[in-house]
């Protein structure tokens, strides 16, 4: 009969993290591409603030492209940091939760607040 | 990297440091006769004979198929019996410690309970669901889950693999590469009947979920097995069983 | 025949039963470890650089004019390498999550996987390069 092992604790809520994580990487991973093309273009093309701004309200897309990616940011980075506060600062448990939903909201809020003020 | 060749005529010493000890324990350095050919185990052995016979090492078969002496050699979790000195002294250098992340006993020996303990943890062992009375399995070798398995079965325990990987020092609780390599093996058996509890007990933050693909067990495992891609494996099964409500 | 007793005794180990050894740089030599480094280090900075990105962005487009001005303060080489750094993070970061996306979600080749790694270090170069010399 083998010695019973520590428990696992809240497989649950474990999983539905890692599946958020890596839906939002995924939708981040399209993001990226989108907005790193963008900026490379613009930068080429030494585009000014009118342009910039005229496309970007020019077309309803790209409000509801860096809404997405807000979002997507929103959920993904502070997953991410949740990870190392465990592994290399011992942050654990309730705290660290706290931590990463605090993170999570002030990524968003600014995020929202960026957007809109793209939006105009 | 190119043998030194060894007149047998005229053996040269070379300086070997080995950690005595408990945890908090320190190097020795020795002075052991070089020999061509000559393994880690032949150089830990030879201090045990003739130098310092307090010194507490283990092996068994000494030809690469227990897996029981598996220790630190110059950094790398290996195993001494398959070990050539020529093949891993770096700038004439061999140091020898026990296996990393697990409690030390004395000198090279660790305890290997906890290592254990996760595998159990992980519902690392089969659950029958056939009786006496029922007929053979019947398991198509070509099948991708019996495929799967043959990658990984070959398992024996000797937790190098463990001692390698980052993440068991980071999260004390994190069951380790053999515990979910071999949890793979038991998810991918059709006759086994441990489901989503097993499932259950390799996701958490101490399970597959936590593994980030340093490839370290992968890296240094002797039978050249790859529990990152049993992970991996895990990982999917875990995400597609809580999206449908199984956990 | 019985081997001589050691010199100088042992003194008795006064070792904590329980606590273990840990690995150092020797056991982190791999590439896949190194990914991992970048991975983790290139997504700390992007995650504690983002606020800062929102407020600059939101500040700058609230007004164009100033917008203006502050796309001719990004031309300086200075700004303009730590703008190429962030870009190097970004698509490193980028990258190397999508070859993770492919050994966890895909499957696994063995025989790829040195490949992978060496894929996503050339695209995060090739972006950041392309970056930087549109300056």
């Amino acid at each position: 009969m083998p010695r019973r092992g520590p428990a696992v604790p809240s497989a649950r809520a474990a999983a539905w993290r890692f599946v958020l994580q890596r839906a939002s990487a995924a939708a981040l991973a399209l993001c990226v591409v989108v907005h790193l093309a963008t900026i490379i273009y613009a930068v080429r093309h030494g585009l000014s603030s009118a342009a910039i701004v005229a496309r970007v309200r020019g077309n309803a897309v790209w409000p509801a492209f860096y809404l997405l990616f807000v979002v997507a940011v929103a959920i993904h980075a502070p997953l991410g940091l949740r990870n190392v506060a465990d592994e290399w600062l011992g942050l654990r448990g309730r705290g660290v939760n706290v931590l990463a939903v605090a993170f999570g909201l002030l990524v968003l809020g600014m995020g929202l607040f960026a957007v809109r003020t793209l939006a105009g | 990297m190119p043998l030194r060749h060894v007149t047998p005529a005229a053996p040269s010493s070379f300086p070997v440091r080995i950690w005595r000890g408990g945890a908090d324990g320190r190097f020795e350095l020795y002075d052991v006769p070089r020999h061509a050919s000559q393994t880690v185990l032949d150089v830990v052995s030879h201090v045990q004979r003739h130098i310092d016979p307090t010194l507490a090492y283990r092996y068994a078969c000494r030809v690469g198929m227990c897996g029981s002496c598996a220790m630190t050699v110059n950094g790398k979790a290996r195993w001494t019996c398959r070990t050539h000195v020529d093949a891993v002294t770096t700038a004439g250098t061999l140091e020898v410690a026990p296996l990393n992340h697990l409690p030390i006993i004395r000198d090279l020996v660790v305890d290997m309970a906890p290592f254990f303990d996760k595998w159990a943890a992980a519902r690392g062992a089969f659950m029958p669901t056939a009786t006496r009375h029922d007929d053979f399995a019947r398991v198509a070798p070509l099948s991708p889950q019996r495929r799967a398995i043959d990658a990984t079965i070959e398992c024996i325990g000797c937790a190098v693999c463990y001692s390698s990987c980052d993440v068991v020092g980071w999260r004390p609780d994190y069951l380790g590469p053999a515990a979910l390599n071999r949890a793979w093996t038991l998810v991918n058996d059709v006759r086994d009947g441990g489901g989503d509890a097993r499932l259950q007990a390799v996701a958490g933050d101490a399970g597959c979920l936590s593994c980030h693909t340093h490839q370290s067990c992968t890296e240094r495992c002797p039978k050249q097995l790859a529990p990152t891609a049993a992970i991996a494996g895990l990982k999917r099964l875990v995400a597609l069983a809580v999206v449908k409500g199984r956990l | 025949m019985l081997p001589k007793a050691p010199a100088a005794p042992l003194a008795e180990p006064r070792g904590v039963r329980g606590k273990s050894r840990r690995n150092d740089a020797r056991a982190r030599t791999h590439p896949a470890y190194w990914a991992f480094v970048v991975h983790r280090v290139s997504g700390v900075a992007l995650a504690l650089f983002l606020p800062l990105h929102f407020v600059t962005l939101s500040q700058a487009l609230a007004r164009p004019a100033s917008f203006d001005a502050f796309l001719a303060w990004t031309h300086q080489p200075a700004v303009r390498l730590a703008e190429s750094l962030l870009v190097l993070a970004l698509a490193a970061h980028f990258a190397g999550g999508v070859r993770l996306l492919l050994v966890e979600f895909v499957g696994w080749r063995a025989d790829w996987q040195k490949t992978a790694i060496a894929v996503a270090v050339a695209a995060a170069l090739a972006c950041t390069l392309l970056f930087a010399m549109s300056a």
